[in-house]
């Protein structure tokens, strides 16, 4: 059964990761840090100066174990694979369907109605927990209210470039309120969030919502392998050479439900505090190793959850979604369904 | 008769047997995934091929020896054939399954396409062969009688034509698809509940729009 392995993150700079028999074994100078077996694992991410031996690279891409290397802020460098799996047949009709004009509006549509139904259902759900007066009622629910209208436009656009703008306008609303999705913390003034900025993160919470962005991206390009699609040949996100569309078309559905609320709750319930940021000279924004390790931990904790998947009406993990939403994409792709069916989050 | 290039293997037939679907998404869509059975399976058969080919007084043993027939377009590895001493002494494949012997024809079909395979590659006749069943620790004996043979050769036909195809056919879901280990790569139900239109996506937004699990939403 593919069930939801594990993710190995190896975040100890100068670690080395050895092959013996069907085990991995991770070592750091003469130190044995820990020993585990391959078949439980769905993929290996090295962080920064982490070497691995070709023994275990080989029996990765056999295992289908994908391999990926991160830079130690964790920007995506290069993944290790072997063969190119899947059938052929299936990725000339990707390959065909994302050259159809009118394919690519209807499910880029569908996909951008339900990340904006999912980012409104997170305002939402912190709305509806905030008493008469909290001040921060307000904007979540005018910020809600716009994005319901968004996905009202969406249904009418007749455009990619159209679904592209009122996707823009929607983000700008969502991260126009997202300061109040914060609890009135201790150190709240230290994680006020302004504006949404990826390079570099200007913020804590910008930092928080990119590294979970990339361990996402990561997921997404491995599921999209596994169901034996090219993750390079998107829809809403148009090619460029070594732009991985089609695992950035699939994480659009689920960033707020996985990233953005996983990374509220550890700022709410104090996993990570602002002494865990440091601030470059240039107002850049990083994690120290240990907010590193505690946002890894957290992100594999809640991949444990279960939830039952709204389409196919059946118990599974949050760690499964990526995989099952991928596998609807090839199965809508190879014709056994009519349309792509997006994860809805029913808050 | 085939070419070389168009020989698919043995295991496909057992996959054929067991289910339409996950013959196709094994062989033609090229998804794999493990469950238990799978890894146990595939553990088995790694000790079976990899020891070495031993001589007996009785006669020899041929350990993961690579076998395929151009006539039937099938290509395999046997676990085991037996040699037996003797100028008209039989050949023998022996299969190792991981379980115990089952109601449908599937490991009978699977020895019997590596005899077919061996008649082609020897010029002579086998008549019967072995599957050993590690859950009973027991031998069974397969005779290779005309009704195995056609069974045999008219799953291969279907193999190749459903092959041929490329394309997957929908699922029929049933039992047999809790221990199948493609259950997650297949959504075996997903067809059904799409053709009965139980989902649809607009609806579900429109739901979503309207939900009065959200009582604070002001506008829309």
């Amino acid at each position: 059964m593919k069930t939801h392995l594990n993710t190995l993150y190896i975040t100890t700079q100068g670690a080395y990761l050895g092959r013996q028999g069907e085990a991995v074994v991770v070592r750091c100078g003469k130190q044995t840090l820990g020993h585990l077996p391959l078949h439980n694992l769905a993929g290996i991410v090295c962080f920064g100066r982490v070497g691995c031996s070709p023994a275990l690279l080989g029996a990765c891409a056999e295992k289908g174990v994908a391999v990926s290397l991160l830079t130690e802020r964790g920007r995506f460098l290069a993944s290790v694979r072997g063969f190119t799996s899947g059938n052929v047949l299936l990725r000339r009709a990707q390959y065909k369907i994302a050259d159809d004009p009118g394919v690519v509006l209807d499910v880029s549509r569908r996909i951008v109605m339900a990340k904006v139904a999912n980012s409104r259902s997170v305002l939402l759900r912190t709305a509806r927990d905030c008493d008469a007066d909290d001040p921060r009622g307000a904007p979540l629910d005018s910020a809600a209210g716009r994005l319901g209208a968004s996905i009202h436009e969406l249904r009418q656009a007749d455009a990619v470039n159209k679904v592209r703008g009122l996707e823009g306008e929607a983000a700008t609303h969502y991260f126009g309120a997202f300061d109040a999705l914060l609890s009135p913390v201790p150190d709240r003034d230290a994680f006020r969030f302004v504006r949404r900025s990826r390079r570099p993160p200007l913020d804590p919470i910008n930092a928080l919502i990119s590294f979970l962005y990339t361990l996402l991206l990561h997921d997404a390009r491995s599921a999209c392998e596994s169901v034996g699609l090219d993750p390079a040949v998107g829809f809403l996100h148009a090619d460029r050479p070594g732009k991985p569309s089609l695992a950035l078309d699939l994480i659009e559905e689920v960033r707020a439900f996985l990233a953005d609320r996983l990374a509220f709750s550890l700022i709410n319930r104090r996993q990570v505090a602002a002494g865990g940021f440091v601030v470059r000279d240039n107002g850049a924004v990083e994690m120290d190793d240990g907010t590193r390790k505690v946002v890894l931990a957290a992100y594999q904790q809640r991949k444990r959850d279960t939830i039952t998947h709204p389409v196919l009406d059946e118990a599974t993990t949050v760690g499964m979604l990526l995989h099952l939403q991928a596998a609807l994409m090839a199965r809508w792709i190879r014709g056994d369904i009519d349309a792509y069916p997006p994860f809805l989050w029913k808050g | 008769m085939f070419s070389e290039d168009n020989l698919l293997p043995i295991s496909a037939l057992q996959h054929l047997l067991y289910c339409d679907r996950q013959c196709a998404l094994i062989h033609v869509e090229r998804l794999w995934a493990e469950n238990r059975f799978t890894a146990e399976g595939g553990i088995l058969h790694r000790r079976a091929h990899s020891g070495k080919s031993d001589t007996r007084p009785a006669g020899r043993s041929a350990r993961g020896l690579p076998v395929r027939s151009l006539t039937l377009g099938l290509f395999g590895v046997a676990d085991v054939v037996r040699y037996e001493k003797g100028a008209d002494a039989p050949i023998v494949p022996v299969e190792y399954k991981r379980g115990r012997p089952k109601k449908n024809d599937c490991d009978r079909v699977q020895l019997c396409a590596q005899a077919l395979c061996l008649e082609e590659m020897h010029g002579r006749d086998l008549p019967f062969g072995e599957i050993f069943y590690g859950k009973t620790k027991r031998r069974v004996r397969v005779e290779f009688t005309p009704d195995l043979r056609r069974t045999t050769i008219d799953a291969t036909a279907r193999l190749h034509d459903l092959v041929r195809s490329g394309r997957t056919p929908p699922a029929d879901p049933g039992p047999k698809c809790d221990r199948c280990s493609l259950r997650e790569l297949c959504l075996p139900r997903l067809g059904g509940r799409v053709a009965r239109k139980a989902y649809s996506f607009d609806r579900e937004i429109d739901a979503l729009l309207a939900s009065p699990s959200f009582p604070g939403e002001t506008s829309s």
